[in-house]
């Protein structure tokens, strides 16, 4: 039994920072498609605003600023990339009306050759690494951490990046669905000449559910590497795409997708530590199964459920005013 | 059969040219044999016919048509959109090097442009690099046409490449019958695993309603672990941390077409990737169940009310897809000294596809240019590494050059501006002799 709690504390942190970054940046993308523009160009945007972050904290290790401190700039550099990267998207998808998914996927391919690109020409020894020096690890929380079993799940271990990351998305979740300008939003990916009709800007609107994503994605990023890295290699592996599935999973509701990405989370924990749950160990199955479930398991709730799914239904469609 | 023959009888130009292209190509460079100059001669005599023929052709359009105004070609009017958003790839690349080192910007911009035809090892090069990607170009074409988005060529073009290594590497016993049917049940089953990847995603639209963006990006993953998966308890080969290798005889063949571009790596996979090129035009723009597939892309509720199986055709449309691209991987790993390595990265010749699939306008041939276009600029990016820069600008390019061709309608009304600048200069040099016996 001991062991059992043992297993618990070890992986309950970790499951808890990789669920942050996917639950940030499939809320990103739930504002997109709730505004009416499908957004695949979230791991583009996450790896650009990981690396402006990752570069800009990389300078400030250098001087004594706080090491929490550092990741909150981090945090907000990463945000404001992200946002001013998905300004692209937004232009080409709501101004242009161009194919949503080409240019996103125009983004996709943009970000890593850009990194690689700028990295090999100006870090000092060439490569495309940005290395971290400082540990972002929160080790103890006052007074919080004291607390019996919550203290040891949560905030032992923790990231300040993971805590904020919780907040803001408790923040977007209310103003997604308790306020006025949420509920416009939403109808603009539901029924964009229905609300153009009722005097809301539609191009207005879209513009802000495509740079809250591409913020939240941007920052999503910085906790990617923040919390499993430590350094920048030009990627985030797959995590853009894996917070798409995430917000399929999750129905595009908010509190499903807290649910889905603690699922996905998990499953990439027991990839990476098979060893270490001794039920798991004498499966033997190995760790590319685990890797692999989560997306299986999209497939099957895609199949399963999309008759009665909660996809916007102008999402990917440019607006036009004359098509009522 | 017989339209081909009556094809070959009314263009009777055409079909002695591509004879004697056969001949130049394929067996006149082998009997060069030493003969530098010889071989210059055959050399430089292809692309001396090409242009002529082309010439000709032209000519005989302008003569046949005589009344051919260029903005109401829907062809051309797209064309140039695609050459424009090359222009700006182009241009922001040079922007960029000019940025980060003014001094070798532009000999590293010329290098770029002139990509793989430096020399005829160059091209060579160039046509090696540039056959899988055209097939994942066509892949995304096919089905871009048909009214699907098949983002998920990358997973298809995976599984066919572990397809045919697993049969290069252990159907060795195949290969002692005959190399050729070695190689070409890798292939096929490389199409074939292809195509049944690219199924599921028609099956699930098709059936479930189930978007295929999305479930072709989770197949995608799902192929990238798998192949990992599958390498490692089949053909590992743990020493090097990579597939085993390949046996010789599952190796492409070169089809002599190494002694018309002396040491180069290029292989017969162009020419696989041509005859998918012709047949996909065929089925597309010749048959009725081309018809069918594009009427259903265009509106699926329509064709269904014209009698069409609707449903049949969506999973026919991403099964030839999938197969196209099962195909190019095939083709991609079906060489000497390259190895499928299990390192859960997703391989970038499907995304490719996509830009690819977008510059060629959707049409196979289409495809065809813009593939060796990308070729070329990949030749052009590995020569640039003699100048201070690294090849990942190409990548750049590509991504604006893409991002470009997206706000395409934008950039239409460009080039039709253009082309009725150049027609009403030469209206106007008409003009004086209209306007002496008019009332005005």
């Amino acid at each position: 039994m001991e062991q059992f709690f043992d297993i618990i504390y070890y992986l309950v942190p970790y499951m808890i920072a990789s669920a942050v970054p996917l639950a940030l940046v499939a809320l990103g993308a739930l504002f997109s498609e709730r505004s009416g523009v499908v957004n695949i160009a979230l791991e583009g945007i996450m790896l650009m605003g990981a690396f402006v972050g990752a570069l800009v904290m990389k300078q400030l290790e250098v001087s004594t600023m706080s090491t929490q401190w550092i990741a909150v700039v981090g945090l907000g550099v990463g945000a404001v990339i992200g946002l001013v990267f998905s300004l692209l998207h937004a232009f080409a998808a709501i101004n242009m009306k161009a194919n949503q998914i080409i240019s996103a996927t125009a983004l996709n391919m943009f970000a890593p050759a850009f990194a690689i690109f700028i990295n090999r020409r100006y870090s000092e020894n060439h490569t495309q690494r940005v290395l971290l020096q400082r540990s972002y690890r929160i080790s103890e929380v006052p007074i919080l951490s004291d607390i019996p079993i919550i203290g040891d799940l949560f905030f032992k271990g923790a990231y300040v990046s993971t805590l904020i990351g919780i907040v803001i998305f408790i923040v977007a979740t209310i103003i997604l669905y308790k306020t006025k300008w949420g509920l416009r939003l939403r109808s603009c990916g539901e029924s964009p000449q229905a609300a153009d009709s009722l005097g809301i800007n539609i191009y207005k609107i879209r513009y802000a559910g495509v740079m809250v994503s591409g913020a939240l994605a941007g920052m999503g990023g910085v906790i990617f590497v923040l919390s499993f890295a430590t350094a920048f290699n030009a990627t985030v592996s797959g995590f853009g795409f894996l917070a798409l599935a995430v917000l399929i999973f999750g129905n595009w509701k908010p509190g499903r997708i807290v649910l889905a990405a603690l699922f996905f989370a998990f499953m990439r924990i027991i990839s990476n530590s098979t060893a270490v749950v001794p039920f798991l160990d004498n499966l033997n199955w190995p760790s590319e199964i685990y890797s692999m479930l989560p997306y299986l398991a999209t497939l099957i709730v895609l199949a399963f459920v999309s008759k009665n799914s909660a996809a916007p239904r102008a999402a990917g469609e440019p607006y036009d005013a004359g098509k009522r | 059969m017989t339209k081909i023959i009556d094809y070959l009888k009314t263009n009777k130009v055409g079909a002695s040219l591509s004879l004697v292209l056969f001949l130049l190509i394929f067996i006149m460079p082998k009997t060069a044999g030493d003969n530098a100059t010889l071989l210059k001669v055959y050399q430089l005599s292809i692309f001396i016919l090409g242009f002529v023929y082309l010439f000709y052709k032209i000519i005989t359009f302008k003569k046949s048509n005589p009344n051919f105004k260029a903005t109401e070609s829907q062809t051309l009017v797209n064309a140039g959109g695609s050459i424009i958003a090359i222009i700006v790839g182009l241009l922001f690349g040079l922007l960029l090097m000019l940025i980060v080192n003014p001094g070798q910007a532009f000999p590293g911009f010329l290098t770029i442009i002139v990509g793989g035809f430096d020399s005829f090892k160059s091209i060579g090069n160039m046509i090696y690099l540039s056959t899988p990607i055209i097939l994942t170009g066509l892949a995304v074409a096919f089905a871009f046409r048909t009214g699907l988005f098949n983002i998920g060529a990358t997973g298809q073009l995976t599984m066919g490449a572990f397809i045919a290594v697993y049969i290069g590497v252990k159907w060795g016993a195949v290969g002692e019958i005959s190399p050729f049917l070695h190689w070409g049940l890798a292939i096929l089953f490389a199409a074939i695993v292809g195509g049944i990847w690219g199924a599921i995603p028609g099956l699930l639209k098709a059936y479930r309603n189930v978007n295929e963006v999305v479930s072709a990006i989770m197949l995608n993953y799902v192929a990238m672990f798998l192949n990992t998966l599958l390498i490692t308890s089949f053909i590992y080969n743990s020493d090097y941390a990579r597939a085993m290798d390949i046996k010789n005889s599952a190796a492409t063949p070169t089809l002599n077409l190494d002694f018309l571009f002396p040491g180069s790596s290029i292989n017969a996979g162009i020419i696989v990737a041509v005859i998918v090129v012709i047949i996909l035009h065929v089925i597309l723009n010749k048959t009725t169940f081309g018809y069918e597939l594009k009427a259903v892309g265009f509106n699926r509720d329509a064709a269904k009310y014209a009698g069409m199986n609707s449903r049949r055709n969506i999973v026919i449309s991403m099964i030839i897809s999938g197969a196209v691209a099962g195909l190019a991987g095939g083709l991609m790993f079906l060489v000497q000294g390259k190895y499928l390595q299990p390192i859960n990265t997703l391989l970038p010749e499907g995304f490719t596809g996509i830009a690819i699939s977008l510059l060629g306008l959707s049409s196979p041939f289409g495809v065809l240019l813009a593939g060796l276009f990308y070729g070329s600029l990949q030749q052009g990016g590995y020569y640039l590494q003699l100048y201070d820069f690294n090849s990942d600008i190409i990548d750049i390019i590509i991504a604006v050059i893409i991002y470009a061709s997206a706000l395409g309608l934008f950039l239409q009304k460009f080039v039709i501006k253009g082309f009725k600048f150049r027609e009403n200069r030469q209206n106007s040099k008409k003009l004086p002799e209209a306007v002496e016996g008019s009332d005005q």
